[in-house]
């Protein structure tokens, strides 16, 4: 994992994007004017970001819901921690997921480890991409659940 | 949506480009101008179908954290305490979801160390005890829906 701080010229550049890139013919000459540096400044500041992770990905963030996706479930597992990067290896495999992690136990309530979003436009789909996650994991999971979400209730993205 | 914005949706989530004139230069391989382009974007994103253009920024590689955390909220107390966490700027997400922990939420924090005085402000106001499940490893982000 890479430690790196944002200068206070990086940070400018976050706090004028957070909302969106502006749609005008020069996005980055419009930020740029924001942030009081030249636009090739902020061009190759945003390259090296995205280079870095800073920036994960640029572009367009689908509304899944919008989509279709109205199964939306956190499919969550019990995996042996002396299993786990196996488990997340193969998950992590599946075209399908969207996100996998590994975090922590909250015993006694909450024995998953293993965290893999899954997405679908019907519920048989759904269960279909859960029981193909099981299938890959075998013997590897010791018990899951599927989590679905029943409501947005916030969904603004990161803000300084 | 027609047949072009599921184009633009598609095609998009992969990358947009850092250049004087981006959208002139993506436009084309989808058989717009780049005002045509720059049009339908603000229409889906007015629409709703996507929640946002530009940069995805990265909490933790900024030197900030991100956690999930998790809440077991008695029903006829939900829109209460949703109110409060949403209300935290440093909440980006919030779902329902259909379990006894019934509210997932995610802290995203610029300063090392608000994360945890998030949660704790949260605990008082809310008097519910805030599940944190940060990150142990990452196995893989790759968000990305065919339209």
């Amino acid at each position: 994992m890479s430690e790196a701080k944002l200068d206070p010229i990086d940070r400018a550049i976050v706090v004028a994007t957070q909302d969106g890139l502006p749609l005008v013919d020069k996005p980055y000459h419009d930020v740029a004017r924001q942030v009081g540096v030249s636009p090739d400044e902020v061009m190759s500041r945003m390259e090296r970001m995205l280079a870095e992770g800073i920036i994960r990905r640029m572009g367009v963030v689908p509304n899944h819901y919008a989509l279709g996706y109205k199964f939306n479930g956190m499919t969550v597992w019990d995996v042996a921690d002396e299993d786990i990067a196996e488990a997340g290896r193969r998950v992590g495999e599946l075209d399908f997921v969207s996100h996998c992690y590994h975090r922590p136990r909250h015993l006694p309530d909450w024995p998953y480890s293993l965290f893999a979003m899954i997405h679908a436009k019907e519920k048989a789909g759904a269960d279909a991409l859960v029981e193909r996650v099981a299938e890959v994991l075998g013997d590897l999971s010791r018990g899951h659940m599927v989590l679905f979400s029943s409501r947005i209730l916030k969904k603004t993205g990161l803000r300084l | 949506m027609d047949d072009i914005d599921r184009a633009i949706i598609n095609t998009l989530q992969g990358g947009f480009p850092i250049c004087d004139r981006p959208f002139d230069a993506v436009a084309e391989t989808l058989g717009l101008t780049g005002t045509q382009l720059r049009t339908r974007i603000g229409k889906l994103k007015a629409d709703g179908i996507i929640s946002r253009f530009g940069p995805m920024w990265h909490a933790e590689r900024m030197g900030g954290e991100l956690t999930l955390s998790a809440m077991k909220v008695p029903p006829e107390r939900f829109d209460e305490v949703a109110g409060i966490v949403n209300a935290f700027p440093e909440v980006a997400h919030n779902y329902a979801r259909e379990h006894a922990l019934n509210m997932w939420f995610v802290v995203a924090t610029e300063k090392p160390g608000r994360k945890a005085e998030v949660l704790a402000e949260i605990e008082t106001m809310t008097g519910i005890t805030v599940h944190d499940m940060p990150k142990i490893q990452e196995f893989y982000v790759g968000l990305r829906f065919e339209a």
